[in-house]
């Protein structure tokens, strides 16, 4: 098991070092930071100089092993644009996003899997149609749509409709920002005030469809294949009440898939909430990367592309760790391996 | 219990943070400022943020005209040196007295190698306090339009400065933040209530700001929020969220015009859109033209010139928000007329005469260097602009990149045909014949930003002339007489004036600034 272990750390260490590395290849498309840092009058001689101050003329390789010498001591330099220290910016937008991620895999659950039960147990009826048909669009349509639209009819035309439903005015949610946020240390969250719960429902139900329709499907294919197994035919015939045998006999069976789905999934939301934030205004990570790529700001995109790809790895190795303790062959596998090799 | 005593935690905060908010005026724009040090960066963004905080000796009025700031008369009373007056019983917001010493002390942190106003006060020599209310500013040489440039210069507190370790603009070299980044302190209109870079900028009523008399009524407070996409933030102007966007597209114009309780400001920017050609090269990099170069013949410029509909661009592309130019620097410049703006006609048919006369008759290719995110529609316009000049045999190959890449790519020399657009913060000629039209010389420090290889002695001399001249009506001949010559060369071909166009609710009373910098002091919200 150690040197299972052990192998798969070393792994995950090359592939991370790839990653930072093809960063650092990367950037070299994404322009010169020069012009956004300097005003128009600057000369070439002071364009020059500041290049070279800040080490833009070495190779990518000098490049990448300054880097990566500075990010091993923690110091992964000060952000071009904002003249703050990388991780600074970094720690503080962190909260923003995780609270966003959160929520919005808390309501991909929340919705997924009950409408998954409901299309599995009440096939070819109406209302798991329309579930099926809404969850299409779900897959289909692009975030940032989804986004405008929902900004659309919940914050600029709900201010027509919601009084002739007898809503009152404010009823209608905000369609930027995080609203009012509290400080827990140095966590700034927005799940404790009105106005920052009501700030994250639109992006968060904006960034969850996706995976909520996900949910939704898996749960309600395990649930088909669960409901036509033996066990269920046995605990019918024992006579259980339905709601017996579809919660806590197949329900249960089709979690399990579902969680393991969603773990993985988890990283992903992170990653790609880069385009809900940026439609919402959403002060979080994937918006400060896409400000960074606009600016050429290279110490703020590597850090940040360091840090989504350990994230990744570190689920799957986390991933990998639990299935070689539940599943016995793996491990035997990876231990002959080793020692023939070794 | 746990979750009890946050509830109550936070209860308390927000009490705390929910005090009456009086008149406050909420605001947003694409981006952020990048930094509250007002020598830092020399960009617009951070410049309209700061001038809320801090004041330079010299202000601009909704017209654009210098009006009295911290100094209240400005004179030249040598050849090379201008004295300014103070303004007397002005405090800075921390209750501290502003004397000389600030103004000379801001001056250096100008002038500092980390600055980035540096090189735009490279004329000043030396600047001294002569006594607590009279400033001498000593330029090498004679500098007739050295009050424009002061406009620029925010005026910091010296013993603020010193208190928290800011003597010197922030440095890309530091590992550290410096203090100056989100704290600011000075003698403007608002005091810097809350910092929280690209995510909400807050300021309150400075109490003891010196214009309190004659700037009675502007708002208690400002909110800025930056929200980067377009279409949320005019989505958070129509639902009231905020009260006013510096940057709506110019699709949405209409539709925000529509909406009841909303309005718009219109006017001519300080910022002129035009193409460039590489007239210089033997031979053009990228075009199918070998061993001579086209562009040096006028007539080929001319052609390309004449087969431009700008005022299909005005309507098709720029949704009629820009002003046709025939000229590259726009109205408000000293030295701009309306004569000199006069475009060629669009003339397809003598655009291809002119072409076969020198020598093309079936046109040739050449690249286009376009950026896409630095000017409105940029690369729409390009886009229209290909297409133009297709009809007369010239098949451009459109190059469209980030800004990122776009001015790298210029500063290198790697390009034969390019699109820029050119703003004038001293609001005076010379500084676009100098930049734009001087022979490219780094040694002289000239233009620096000629990629068209463009020379011409007489215009050079002018251009140097016109920086020394005293002499009011003498040097207004001489920026005539450039730019006659820089009209008659066609180095570039003019597109447009942009045209700036601010988006707020029926609440707000706000002049429109042509450098598209608001100054809030000047509005009003009921």
């Amino acid at each position: 098991m150690l040197a299972f272990i052990v192998s798969r750390l070393l792994q995950s260490l090359a592939v991370m070092l790839a990653v930072s590395f093809l960063c650092f290849v990367l950037f070299n498309f994404v322009g010169d930071p020069i012009n956004n840092m300097v005003g128009q009058e600057a000369s070439p001689a002071e364009r020059a100089e500041m290049r070279h101050d800040l080490g833009l003329e070495d190779s990518v390789g000098v490049q990448f092993l300054r880097f990566l010498g500075n990010a091993v001591t923690g110091n992964f330099g000060k952000s071009y644009r904002l003249a703050r220290p990388v991780s600074d910016l970094i720690v503080e937008r962190m909260p923003a996003t995780l609270e966003l991620v959160l929520v919005a895999a808390l309501l991909a659950l929340a919705f997924g899997i009950p409408l998954g039960v409901l299309t599995a147990l009440r096939r070819h009826t109406v209302d798991s149609s329309a579930v099926m048909t809404f969850s299409l669009a779900g897959v289909a349509m692009p975030t940032f749509v989804i986004g405008i639209l929902l900004i659309y009819v919940f914050s600029v035309e709900c201010k027509a409709w919601a009084p002739a439903l007898g809503l009152p005015a404010d009823w209608c949610f905000p369609s930027f920002g995080r609203g009012e946020t509290v400080n827990l240390g140095w966590w700034k969250t927005g799940l404790l005030t009105d106005s920052g719960l009501k700030a994250i429902v639109l992006p968060a139900f904006t960034l969850s469809l996706f995976q909520m329709t996900l949910v939704l499907r898996l749960v309600r294919s395990q649930m088909l294949e669960v409901l036509r197994t033996d066990y269920i035919k046995f605990a019918r015939a024992r006579g259980l009440t339905d709601s017996a045998v579809h919660f806590r006999h197949a329900l249960k069976n089709t979690l399990l898939p579902v969680i393991t789905v969603i773990g993985i999934q988890v990283g992903g939301l992170i990653a790609f909430s880069i385009i809900t934030e940026t439609v919402f205004q959403w002060p979080g990570m994937g918006q400060l990367f896409i400000q960074s790529v606009q600016f050429a700001d290279i110490p703020v995109m590597a850090a940040y592309l360091v840090m989504v790809s350990f994230i990744f790895v570190a689920i799957n190795f986390f991933v990998d760790l639990l299935y070689a303790a539940i599943d016995p062959r793996l491990r035997l596998d990876r231990a002959r391996l080793g020692t023939a090799g070794g | 219990m746990f979750v009890a005593r946050l509830a109550v935690l936070a209860a308390a905060m927000l009490s705390l943070a929910s005090v009456a908010d009086a008149k406050s005026l909420r605001w947003a724009s694409q981006g952020d400022a990048l930094t509250m040090d007002p020598h830092s960066q020399n960009e617009g963004p951070t410049t309209a943020m700061n001038q809320h905080v801090y004041d330079a000796l010299i202000g601009r009025d909704p017209k654009l005209a210098k009006v009295p700031g911290l100094a209240l008369a400005w004179k030249p009373i040598a050849p090379d040196t201008w004295e300014f007056k103070l303004r007397p019983d002005v405090k800075f917001s921390d209750g501290t007295p502003f004397t000389a010493d600030d103004v000379v002390f801001s001056y250096n942190r100008a002038l500092a190698p980390t600055s980035d106003f540096r090189s735009y006060i490279s004329s000043i020599k030396d600047v001294k306090a002569i006594d607590p209310l009279t400033v001498h500013i000593i330029t090498n040489g004679p500098n007739p339009i050295l009050p424009d440039y002061t406009t620029s210069i925010l005026i910091m507190s010296k013993a603020w400065s010193e208190k928290h370790n800011v003597t010197k603009p922030q440095s890309f070299k530091d590992k550290e933040e410096t203090y100056a980044v989100r704290n600011a302190m000075g003698t403007g209109p608002y005091i810097l209530k809350q910092r929280d870079p690209d995510v909400r900028t807050v300021m309150a009523k400075n109490p003891t700001f010196w214009g309190a008399k004659d700037f009675p009524d502007y708002p208690d407070e400002l909110v800025y929020t930056p929200i980067k996409e377009a279409a949320t933030r005019v989505a958070a102007l129509i639902s009231g969220q905020v009260d006013f966007v510096l940057d709506a597209p110019l699709q949405d114009i209409a539709r925000i015009k529509q909406t009841p309780g909303l309005k718009t400001e219109e006017t001519a920017q300080v910022r002129s859109i035009f193409l460039g050609l590489d007239m210089g090269s033997a031979e053009l990099k990228y075009s199918d033209v070998k061993g001579k170069n086209p562009f040096a013949d006028k007539r080929v410029r001319q052609a390309m010139y004449q087969a431009i509909d700008v005022n299909a661009i005005k309507a098709k592309v720029m949704r009629n928000f820009s002003a046709p130019a025939g000229l590259v620097t726009s109205p408000g410049v000293h030295g701009y007329t309306p004569e000199l703006d006069k475009r060629l006609s669009y003339d397809v048919a003598s655009a291809k005469k002119l072409l076969a006369e020198a020598g093309y008759p079936n046109g040739f290719s050449v690249t286009l260097d376009c950026p896409n995110d630095r000017y409105n529609n940029d690369e729409q316009i390009c886009q229209a602009v290909t297409g133009m000049l297709a009809q007369i045999g010239i098949k451009v190959d459109l190059q469209a990149r980030s800004k990122t890449l776009h001015f790298p790519k210029l500063q290198k020399k790697d390009t034969s045909f390019f699109l820029v657009g050119w703003g004038v913060p001293t609001l005076d000629s010379h500084y676009v014949l100098t930049f734009l039209y001087q022979t490219n010389d780094a040694a002289k420090k000239v233009g620096s930003w000629n990629y068209t290889g463009y020379t011409n002695a007489k215009l050079d001399e002018l251009a140097d002339g016109m920086l020394k001249e005293v002499d009011q009506a003498k040097r207004d001949k001489m920026i005539a007489d450039a730019w006659a010559l820089a009209v008659a060369d066609m180095p570039y071909l003019p597109l447009h004036h942009q045209l700036i166009v601010w988006s707020m609710s029926d609440k707000v009373t706000m002049p429109i600034f042509a450098n598209d910098s608001p100054n809030f002091k000047y509005g009003k919200i009921k």
